[in-house]
C-alpha cells in the first residue's frame, strides 16, 4: 500500500471515519434526532462527490478498482442511503423507536455497498458483502419489540449467512483453480477450456450473489424479511443492496471470467426468466402491499439480470439504467406506504388503500405514477429502463428470453392494475391521517421523476451510464 | 500421504453437513448458527490447503479475514436471537410464523 493507493479510497475514508465519529456522538449523547441525522446525510454527500472526483485507477495490489462504473454505482448508492436517513429517521421517531445507531448503521451499510462496487478481487468482495449484510441485519430488526421485526432480521440473518457462506466456498475453489484472488488474474489463468473446480466455485458464487440480489430460485427470504422490516428499512433494502450486488455481479463475470462467457451466459438466463416469472405468478396470490413489492422487486431484478445476460457494453448500460431508474420508484413507493396509516393503524394491504384518492390525492397519484412505472407502461420512467433492456437483449440474440420475459412483464401488469382500482374507485373506510411532510416531500418528488423529470434526466443519465460501462467491451 | 484432495474432501464433507443441517434441522436456532460456523471452517479449511499446495500466502490472509467476519456475524446473529427470544419466549424456528414463508 502507498498513499496514492489512499487517493482512490476517500469516498471509503469518509464513510468509515464518519459512521466511527456519529456512533461516538451518539453514544455521548445518548440520542440521535434531527440534527444527527442530517449530518449522517451530510458525511453520505461528502462521499459522494469524493466518488464523483476522486482518482481513478487500481490500488491495494489490486484490491480495489475505482473507475467510472464504481463511482456511477457509489453515486446512486449513496444517494438512495441518504434519502432512507430522513425516512427511516421520521418513521422510527413516529413510533417512539428513535435510537441515534440508525443513521450509522445505514452509514455502515453505504460503506459496504461502495466496497461491493470497487471490489478488484475475492476479498475484498467478501469483505464488501459482510460489511453491507451485517448492517442489514440489524436494520431489519431494528425495532427490537416487534415480534415481526426481529423474526424478519432472524429470517434475513439465517439465510444471508447461508448465502455468504456458499459465496465464499465459491471463492475458495475459485482461488485454488485459479491460483490468485484477482479478477484479472483469474481471467488470464483460464487457457480454453475453463477447469471443472473453476466452475464449480463459479456457480456457488452465482448462488451467493443470486441470494443478495433475491433472484429465483434464491428468493424465499423476500417476501417474508419485506413484511416484517420496518417499511422506511425495506425501502432501502430494495434499492441500494440490489445496485451494489448487481454491480459486483457484472463485475466478477466480466471481468473475471469474461474468458469463459458461455459457462455462465445460460445460467444469467435461466435465473433471470425464472425471477421474472416468480414474481409475476407469485405476487398476484399477495394480499400484503409489502410482499406484494417483494415480488416485484424478485421480477425486476429478472430483467436488470437479462441486461447483464445480454454482455457488452449494451447490456452493462441496460443494466445500470435499469436499476438507477428502479430505485428512484421503488424509494417513492415505500415513502409512500409509511407515510400512511388510517385509524393508527398502518396501511399495509391492498385492500387497505380504499378510496387512497378520495383521501389523499397526492399520495395516490404518486402510488399510480410507481405502479405505472413498474409495470412499465410509457411515458413512465420504468418503461424506458424496460426498453433498454429489451433491446440489449434482442440485440444480444436473446430473443425468446426477451418475448418470455414480456410475458411475464404482461402477467405482472395484474396486480399492479388491481392496486390502482382499488385506490381510484373502491370506497374509502374511513379518513387517511396526513402524511409526515419528509415522506410525501420525497414521494412525490421520485413520482415527478419517473414522470416528466426522468425523461428530460435520461438524456445525461444515458451517457454516464455509457460511459461507466465502458470497461466491458 | 496426505495431499490436498484429502484436505478438500474433508472440507467438502464439512460444507455438505453445514448445508444440511440448516435446511434439515426445523429446531433450533442455535443449531443453525453452528451449521453456519461449520460451513465457514470448510471454507477456511479449503482456503488453507491451497495456500500450502500453491505456495502462495494469500489464502491464509484471506482466511484470517473470514475467521474475522465470523466473530462478528456471529456476535450480530446472536444479537438477533436475543431479541427474537424476548419477543416470543423461545428460540423454536417451527414456531417463527407469524408471517407464512
Amino acid at each position: 500500500m502507498t498513499l496514492a493507493d489512499l487517493n482512490l479510497v476517500w469516498p471509503e475514508l469518509m464513510l468509515a471515519g464518519g459512521a466511527l465519529l456519529l456512533l461516538m456522538v451518539g453514544a455521548f449523547r445518548g440520542k440521535g434526532g434531527p440534527a444527527f441525522d442530517g449530518l449522517a446525510m451530510l458525511v453520505l454527500l461528502a462521499a459522494g462527490v469524493a466518488a464523483v472526483l476522486g482518482g481513478e485507477g487500481r490500488g491495494f495490489a489490486g484490491g480495489l478498482i475505482a473507475d467510472n462504473l464504481s463511482s456511477f454505482a457509489k453515486v446512486a448508492i449513496y444517494a438512495a442511503s441518504a434519502l432512507a436517513i430522513p425516512l427511516g429517521g421520521g418513521w422510527l421517531r413516529a413510533r417512539g423507536d428513535d435510537k441515534f445507531e440508525f443513521p450509522v448503521l445505514i452509514l455502515l451499510a453505504a460503506l459496504g455497498m461502495g466496497m461491493m462496487a470497487s471490489a478488484g478481487d475475492l476479498i475484498s468482495l467478501y469483505v464488501g458483502i459482510e460489511l453491507h449484510s451485517l448492517a442489514l441485519y440489524v436494520l431489519a430488526a431494528f425495532r427490537r419489540d416487534d415480534a415481526r421485526s426481529s423474526e424478519a432480521g432472524l429470517k434475513y440473518f439465517v439465510l444471508g449467512a447461508l448465502s455468504s457462506g456458499l459465496l465464499l466456498y465459491g471463492a475458495s475453489l475459485i482461488y485454488g483453480f485459479a491460483g490468485s484472488t484477482h479478477f484479472d488474474v483469474i481471467a488470464a489463468s483460464i487457457q480454453g477450456q475453463a477447469h471443472t473446480g473453476l466452475l464449480f466455485g463459479l456457480v456457488f458464487l452465482i448462488c451467493g450473489l443470486a441470494f443478495k440480489v433475491s433472484a429465483a430460485p434464491f428468493h424465499m427470504w423476500t417476501p417474508d424479511v419485506y413484511e416484517g422490516a420496518p417499511t422506511p428499512v425495506v425501502g432501502f433494502f430494495a434499492g441500494a443492496p440490489k445496485m451494489a450486488a448487481m454491480v459486483l455481479l457484472a463485475r466478477v463475470l466480466s471481468e473475471g471470467f469474461g474468458t469463459t462467457v458461455a459457462q455462465w451466459h445460460s445460467i444469467i438466463v435461466i435465473v433471470a426468466l425464472a425471477s421474472v416469472f416468480v414474481g409475476a405468478f407469485a405476487g398476484l396470490a399477495q394480499k400484503n402491499l409489502k410482499r406484494l413489492w417483494a415480488y416485484s422487486s424478485i421480477a425486476n431484478i429478472g430483467y436488470a439480470l437479462l441486461g447483464l445476460a445480454a454482455g457488452g457494453e449494451v447490456g452493462m448500460q441496460a443494466m445500470l439504467m435499469f436499476m438507477v431508474l428502479y430505485m428512484v420508484d421503488v424509494t417513492g413507493f415505500f415513502a409512500c406506504l409509511g407515510a400512511l396509516q388510517r385509524g393508527g393503524k398502518p396501511m399495509e394491504t391492498v385492500d387497505d388503500m380504499a378510496g387512497l384518492f378520495k383521501e389523499q390525492p397526492g399520495i395516490a397519484l404518486a402510488m399510480t405514477a410507481f405502479a405505472l412505472s413498474a409495470l412499465g407502461l410509457p411515458p413512465f420512467s420504468g418503461f424506458f429502463a424496460k426498453v433498454f433492456v429489451f433491446k440489449a437483449a434482442l440485440g444480444a440474440g436473446l430473443v425468446w428470453p426477451a418475448v418470455l420475459a414480456l410475458v411475464g412483464s404482461v402477467v405482472a401488469a395484474a396486480y399492479y392494475l388491481r392496486l390502482i382500482k382499488v385506490m381510484w374507485f373502491d370506497p374509502s373506510t374511513g379518513p387517511v391521517e396526513t402524511p409526515p411532510l419528509t415522506a410525501k416531500t420525497i414521494a412525490i418528488g421520485a413520482a415527478l421523476f419517473s414522470f416528466p423529470v426522468g425523461l428530460i434526466a435520461l438524456h445525461w443519465l444515458e451517457p454516464l451510464a455509457l460511459a461507466a460501462s465502458a470497461a466491458f467491451g | 500421504m496426505i495431499g490436498l484432495t484429502n484436505y478438500l474432501a474433508v472440507a467438502a464433507i464439512l460444507f455438505t453437513i453445514g448445508v444440511f443441517g440448516i435446511f434439515v434441522n426445523r429446531k433450533n436456532v442455535i443449531i443453525i448458527l453452528m451449521s453456519i460456523e461449520l460451513i465457514l471452517l470448510a471454507v477456511n479449511i479449503n482456503l488453507v490447503a491451497f495456500s500450502v499446495y500453491l505456495h502462495d500466502v494469500v489464502g491464509q490472509i484471506f482466511a484470517m479475514f473470514v475467521l474475522t467476519v465470523a466473530a462478528a456475524e456471529a456476535a450480530v446473529g446472536l444479537a438477533i436471537l436475543v431479541t427474537f427470544f424476548r419477543n416470543r419466549g423461545d428460540i423454536a424456528v417451527d414456531d417463527a410464523s407469524v408471517m407464512k414463508g
